[in-house]
């Protein structure tokens, strides 16, 4: 930065690209005057780890492992979506026992992701016990992942054409025993965000995202929603057991009957988003035809198809933060794929921070940042540079700066 | 309502903690003197969670079934494993598992199956614990 910037009135502050509230790196340079921000630019492309490029040398079923670890909260979406990306390709039909089993799974990590993430935003604003009291919830969303996939986190259970575990009938009662739990929990946690004075004080009518603008940067998922923007995948399209089912696009007018697009309007959405997981994940329970679950069974078989294959296609899924669209395409040579393409949900759902962003205190960076529940990962430094004399603002004090702000507004 | 957590915080102070205090209740001041204790019996370590059923933990390998068709190193993600020559048999390094289990559901014999032993931390990614043959 030129020294020429700096004015009397306003000053810039670098954050990133490692920071707090983003869990991943990215870098953001903020315009201020005082408290205030005038203007923030974004810049992308810090953690570049050559995931495309090493799946040329994995044959697909590698590949699927390889997906999973692009981001450890949605390991099930990006292997979702590559196997519909596989499949579109491929021609493969998948059972239909399969189909509604990976809605299962699909929406049970949707509850993980969004419960997390209202933690992690109460914690942003302060609000310590909340984020125990959601974390003590998603335990039991994890406990559930492992039973029904064998692990808590990288869950490994897509394959393609298929699933590859089943849910058999003496798994039911534990599935609807936690079904209930949630539920029972989830009226507790509604309470807590929408009739709490300390959390409407910090989020309602901060970081502002206006339906047009949502529409104008296609911002995806529940940030999107939020402002009102009906645009859904799970509706919009029919894959896996979607068609069959009840799901319908909500926004948080179906609550309040009003749409803000403020971090208020987010916090709702993805708890109505919590119910309406729990409610799909049990109608599959109660839907769910019998039948195969792979339609391959013998994995060389299913590569030995693929190798002949020669043509593209395109995965799209929604996942916890939006849609996620994976491009894959063979060369008919050999089983790996020429070519990979992700486009995860954050990459949209970045640019709408600058317009959440302006306007807004310094101290309001985390909560807003935070609102959209990017997918990034972090560590822990900030520089402020004030009038050519640089100092540092550690996560800690960021964090102090935050709570300060609750405790004021509490006064 | 300004204090809408208040009745959970007072509930919670009359309940055992969730927490497991897996391996010890307070963080041992030197980790291999409190295991080298441990190994003596002069300590006992707190037991973990016993994990789900169908958790996929340590592979073991049945080796007389094994026909070293070497499909599982095809299809193995990390190329965790590695074919033995001279008598046809595989060896996995489970320092390099993921743990996917992919191994066993392309193994023609099903000589593989994922156990439970999950505790496999070592300073040795070559020790005797982390390789199965
Ligand atoms: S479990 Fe997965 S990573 Fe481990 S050896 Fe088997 S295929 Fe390889
Ligand atoms: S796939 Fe099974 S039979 Fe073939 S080499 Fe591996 S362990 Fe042996």
């Amino acid at each position: 930065m030129s020294e020429e910037a700096i004015t009397k009135t306003s000053y810039h502050i670098p954050v990133g690209p490692i920071h707090p509230a983003l869990k991943e790196p990215v870098y953001f340079e903020f315009e201020l005057s005082g408290e205030k921000i005038i203007d923030v630019n974004v810049k992308l492309g810090h953690v570049h780890r050559g995931v495309e490029w090493a799946s040329r040398k994995r044959n697909p079923i590698q590949v699927l492992y390889l997906a999973e670890r692009i981001c450890g909260i949605c390991s099930y979406c990006h292997p979702a979506a590559f196997t519909l990306a596989v499949e579109n390709a491929c021609d493969i039909e998948v059972p239909e026992r399969a189909d509604y089993l990976r809605v299962v799974q699909a929406e049970l990590e949707r509850i993980c992701s969004h419960i997390l993430w209202a933690g992690v935003a109460a914690h942003e604003i302060g609000f310590d016990t909340v984020l125990y009291f959601t974390w003590q919830i998603r335990e039991k969303a994890l406990d559930l992942t492992e039973f029904l996939t064998g692990n808590r986190v990288t869950k490994g259970i897509m394959t393609i054409g298929g699933i590859r575990r089943d849910i058999t009938p003496d798994m039911l009662p534990r599935i609807k025993r936690d079904m209930q739990f949630f539920k029972d929990n989830f009226e507790k946690l509604r309470h807590i965000f929408l009739d709490d004075k300390t959390v409407k004080m910090r989020s309602q009518n901060a970081g502002i995202l206006t339906k047009d603008d949502a529409i104008k940067l296609c911002a995806v998922g529940p940030t999107t929603r939020a402002s009102g923007v009906k645009k859904d995948v799970r509706t919009g399209e029919s894959y896996f057991a979607y068609g069959d089912l009840d799901v319908k696009c909500i926004t948080p007018k179906d609550l309040t009957g009003t749409v803000n697009g403020d971090v208020y309007d987010r916090i709702i959405q993805r708890l109505l988003e919590v119910k309406q997981s729990i409610e799909l994940i049990e109608q599959c329970i109660d839907e769910m035809p019998a039948g195969d679950i792979v339609s391959e069974p013998k994995i060389p078989k299913l590569m030995n198809q693929i190798k002949k294959i020669e043509g593209e296609g395109v995965g799209r899924h929604e996942a916890p933060r939006g849609e996620v669209i994976h491009y894959v395409k063979f060369d008919g040579k050999s089983e790996n794929p020429y070519t990979w393409k992700v486009r995860a949900p954050t990459y949209n759902n970045i640019l709408p921070w600058i317009p959440m962003l302006k306007g807004e205190q310094i101290a309001d960076i985390p909560i807003v940042a935070a609102s959209t529940d990017p997918c990034m990962s972090c560590t822990n430094r900030v520089a402020i540079v004030k009038d050519s004399k640089r100092y540092e603002l550690t996560k800690e004090q960021l964090h102090k700066l935050s709570v300060e702000k609750t405790r004021r507004l509490m006064k | 309502m300004r204090f809408s957590m208040l009745p959970s915080v007072f509930v919670q102070m009359f309940k055992k903690p969730w927490t497991n205090k897996f391996p010890a209740k307070y963080a041992p001041s030197n980790t291999t003197q409190f295991l080298k204790d441990v190994g003596e019996g002069k300590a006992e370590i707190i037991p973990p969670i016993p994990p789900e059923k169908g958790f996929r933990g340590k592979i073991k390998y049945d080796k007389e079934k094994c026909i070293g068709c070497q499909l599982c190193i095809k299809y193995c993600p990390c190329e965790a494993i590695e074919f033995k020559p001279k008598d046809k048999k595989i060896k996995i390094y489970l320092s390099r598992c993921c743990f996917c289990s992919q191994c066993n559901d392309v193994c023609p014999t099903n000589c593989l199956t994922m156990g439970e032993e999950f505790l496999l931390a070592d300073a040795d990614p070559y020790s005797k614990d982390l390789i199965v043959e």
